[in-house]
Parts: C-alpha cells; structure tokens; sequence
C-alpha cells in the first residue's frame, strides 16, 4: 500500500482525484493547470484499480492565483476533454473520515 | 498519511453509494417575536429568520463544492409557533404560516418546520388555536412543516389530543385532495419528540435550545448496504462490526460538515442526527439493507431482528464520530421514500402490524404511510394511539406520518414526487375502534416514569 506524506502546511491543502482509463497527457493536462495558477504538487501517486487509472495529487493552495471553486471548474473541463473525471476536493473531508 | 485506497473509498461513497448530507437545519428561537398584535409578530418572526439564515443555503452549497460531498437539503426549523402565536389577540393563525413560507422562499430553503404543538399533557388556547389552523396552513403554503406532540413517557398519552389529530388528518387529506393528500406528508404526530431533530417534517426549535443553532442530519443507507454486502456470510458480530465502521465514516462527514457551516454562519453547533435516511433511489434504501443482510423481502419474519441490529449497530458507530449525538438518531423506515419498502408492500410482503413491530427497535415510526381513503378519523386516532404506546412505555420517539389518500383504495398508488416518492395504498383493520376513541382524557404516565 502506497502512502502518501503528509506535507506541514494544513488546511489550504486539496486532494485532486482522476479517475478513468489511462491514456497519453493526463497528468500533463492537470499538472499544467496547477503550474499556471501556482498551486504547488507536494505528492503525487498512482494505481490501477479494475483497469481504471487512479491518481491521487495532493496540492497546496497557499500561493494560488484561484480559489477552489475556479480550479474545480477547470480540473473538470480539462477532465471532460480527457474523457476522465477530476475532481478536487478539500483534504479534510478525507482525514475527518479515515483518521482522528 | 492518507492512503490511496482511503481517498477512492470516500469518492466511491460519494458517487456510487449516494453518500450525501441529507439536511443542514438551522434552529432559530422565534419567542421574542411574540407580540399581541399578530401582524407586529409576524414582521419580527420575518425578519429574523431572513436576517439569521440569509445566507444558509449559499453557505451549504460553498461547503458542498468545496468539500465534494452533496448537501441535499437546507433548512430551518423555528420555535413551536403555538408558544408564539399564543400570545397574539387572534382566532386565525393563518399568517403565522403565510409569513413562514414567505421567509422559507426569501432565503431559498425547501422547508420550514415549526408550525407545532406540544399537547402531552393538555391543550392550551393557543395549541388548539394552532391545531385547528392546521388542515388549512398546510393546505394554503408550500414548504411549511407542522408537527404535534400528543405523548411523552412522563406526561402520558393525551388521548383527547390524540383523537383530535385523527380529525386533522382527515381534513388535511380532504383540502389537498387534488395533490393525493399531500398535506399529510408535512404533518407529523410525535411520542417523545426531539427537540433538535433536523428532518422534516418533524423539526422545530425546543424551548430549550439556544438562540440559533445548526444542526445536521446525516444519510447513506446506500453506504452500508454495499458494506453489508461485502461482509458476504459472516457471521452477527462480524455485520455489526462491518455497520458500526461504516456509521462511523458516514458520521464523521456530517460533523464535518455541521462544524464548518456552523463557525460560516456565526451560530453554534448543535447535534448531528445519525439516523439512516433513506431516498427513494433504488440502492439508497434500508429496506434493501435488511434484505442484504439475508432477508428475502423486508417485512418477513427476521425483519425486526435485522432491523434491530442495524439500529444498534448505527448509533455505536455513530457515537464514536460526533462530540454531540441528538435529533431522531435511529434509522428510518419510511414506506414512500424507500424502493425497498415500496417493492416490499407491493409484492405483499409489508403490512401495517409488521411496521408498528419494527418502530420498536428503530426511529422513528409510522411514516409515510398511504391507507384508503374512507379510513375513519377513529381509525387513525387508533393508529396513532398505538404508535405513541410503543414510545412512551419503551421511552423512545415514535411518530405517526399517515396519508388517508382521497378517493383511492387498496392497490392504488399515490404520488408526491422528489424526496417524498410514491407510496401504495395499505390495508387497515376493518374493526372499529371508535368506541375506544371517544373515551376522552389521558393515559397515565407508566411507572417507570417515577425515576426520580
């Protein structure tokens, strides 16, 4: 099992999810609208779970030029194109249901 | 240290098992708008509810997109409006419901809970006031709630109240005849009604809360019936395992969630409701929980049992997640807002008995139940009667949401649409119970009342 670190910064941190089947330029389509409004990747992991593509990008929000709203509009843009889904989501929804 | 397999468990809830939050409700206390001149009451009651919740629907949907879990429903509750209108020189509480959804629609939420009674123990001027405005309030607005307390484990069973709302029911049905009786669906008659439940139609704002508050009502039968489903044949401990984690998880998104509106909003947080919630979709059922667990059809003998384990199992993991529990807290089982049950009746498998057997072991009663429409106010006096029974002598909240649908029978269906779904019309005794009924006066409170 992969662990992703958990980086020092909390709370402006986001969990961007991609979710379909591989191909060329997914993580260059998203990676690039996270340098474009400076979001830093602080980790990055990927898995095939029933032949679906899984990756699981942990960012940090602290510099960017958007907020959460805008960049999910776009992350599910791009994921359209892609013909993936994309989300990002708050990373506390996460750790307030797997961890105490 | 999130694993990746723990941030795809969570997205799948979301998107595969209908894991949403099914309501934020915000409490407010409506008694210092009493006034003697109802129409001075009722600015202040509009203005305050505009100003406090003005921006509780924004606020849900922020949450809601930025936290990627769906919130279905923003609502309030407001103190019981007999206690408010009760002090206004005025036989016609009309506008107290008239301003109440006037305020509901300003802010944009889909329901307002409140237009309530608490009658346990006797009738004031006011209360009956209110009661008698009921069929009309409910028939004339669109998203007020109204609910009437009629027991409680301390005070007794006040039969007159009782039979009382059995007539309400009847006219209620009557002046929405046209929508199938809709205005039964907004109308519920409580045993020891909670004081911050946040489900409709039965919320309002206790006497006992603060000035306003948030409280949140979780969902997510969905969520265990797929992690019934994979704890394949193992064993009862193992279920109740399997049920209490997911419980947990499910809990632990709505305080979460209620935290997070609350400090938004500037009001204090108050409980997190961790009843099960069923939705009409197919896969959002607890029936089909029930049915997972090996039941052929719910209703079958073993219905309680299983049902009872899952009602057990729920609060124990629910507990562990939230600092404050309150509200129904049980899972419901609601006969038209769940496929399962729906499919369970129609196939003949659920009858009224076995239903009033499962509110035994689970919140909240009888609810969302279609019968003829020819059955006697005595008759549903009677049901209510029974129902109520079950709460004040087992010290629970149970509570009666009928519909005597207008003009159909046995085998027909009615229809209200979105979260309220279809139901089929059920069989009642053909026994009266009128002489019973008329009796008048109250029920004693039972022994184990006297614990002080």
């Amino acid at each position: 099992m992969k662990y992703l670190n958990a980086g020092e910064k909390k709370g402006r941190r986001v969990i961007i999810s991609v979710i379909g089947p591989d191909r060329v330029g997914i993580i260059a389509g998203v990676t690039t609208i996270l340098a474009e409004n400076n979001i830093n990747i602080l980790d990055i992991s990927q898995t095939i779970m029933q032949e679906f593509l899984v990756m699981v990008l942990i960012a940090d929000m602290e510099q960017s030029k958007i907020d959460l709203s805008t960049l999910k509009d776009r992350l599910i843009a791009k994921g359209f194109e892609l013909g993936v889904r994309i989300d990002a989501q708050n990373e506390d929804v996460f750790n307030f249901m797997h961890r105490l | 240290m999130l694993t990746i397999q723990e941030i795809v468990e969570t997205i799948k809830m979301v998107q595969e098992e209908h894991l949403d939050i099914r309501t934020i409700t915000m409490g407010i206390n409506l008694l210092d708008c009493a006034d003697a001149d109802p129409r001075v009451a009722c600015t202040k009651i509009y203005d305050k509810i505009t100003r406090l919740a003005g921006n509780l629907v924004r606020v849900g949907e922020d949450i809601e997109r930025e936290y990627g879990i769906p919130i279905v429903n923003k609502r309030i509750s407001v103190t019981p409006i007999a206690l408010v209108a009760g002090c206004s020189q005025s036989g016609d509480y009309m506008i107290f419901a008239q301003t109440l959804d006037r305020a509901a629609a300003e802010v944009g939420v889909n329901f307002i809970g409140g237009y309530s009674a608490l009658v346990h123990k006797g009738i004031t001027g006011g209360d009956r006031k209110l009661i008698d405005s009921i069929p009309t309030a409910l028939a004339y607005t669109e998203r007020v709630c109204s609910s009437v307390n009629v027991a409680t484990t301390h005070a007794g069973i006040n039969m007159d109240a009782v039979a009382l709302m059995g007539r309400v029911i009847k006219e209620t049905a009557s002046l929405t005849a046209e929508r199938d009786g809709l205005g039964c669906a907004k109308l519920v008659v409580f045993a020891n009604v909670p004081e911050d439940n946040p489900f409709m139609a039965g919320a309002f704002h206790g006497v006992g809360e603060p000035e306003s508050v948030i409280n949140v009502g979780v969902s997510g039968p969905g969520v265990v019936k797929r992690a019934v489903e994979r704890a394949g044949d193992g064993d009862f401990g193992t279920l109740a395992e399997t049920i209490k984690k997911t419980a947990f998880k499910i809990t632990r998104m709505g305080e979460l969630v209620g935290r997070t509106a609350a400090a938004r909003l500037g009001v204090p947080f108050g409980i997190v409701d961790i009843s099960l919630a069923p939705t009409p979709a197919v896969g959002d059922s607890v029936a089909e929980i029930l049915e997972a667990m090996g039941l052929e059809r719910c209703g079958t003998h073993g219905t309680t049992a299983a049902l009872a384990l899952l009602n057990d199992a729920v609060k124990k993991g629910g507990a562990m997640a939230s600092s404050y529990v309150g509200g129904l807290s049980g899972a419901f089982i609601p006969v038209s807002e769940d496929a399962g049950m729906i499919r369970a009746v129609e196939e003949g498998a659920l009858h009224l008995d076995k239903l009033e057997a499962m509110t035994c072991v689970c919140s909240v009663g009888l609810d969302m139940i279609a019968v003829p429409g020819d059955t006697t106010a005595e008759t549903i006096s009677a049901i209510i009667a029974d129902e109520v029974a079950i709460g004040v002598i087992n010290q629970k909240t149970t509570a009666v949401r009928i519909i005597p649908a207008p003009g159909k029978q046995v085998g027909d269906h009615v229809e209200f649409g979105g979260l309220l779904g279809r139901a089929p019309v059920m069989p009642v005794h053909r026994f009266s119970s009128a002489g019973f009924i008329k009796r008048g006066g109250r029920i004693p409170a039972p022994v184990h009342s006297l614990g002080n």
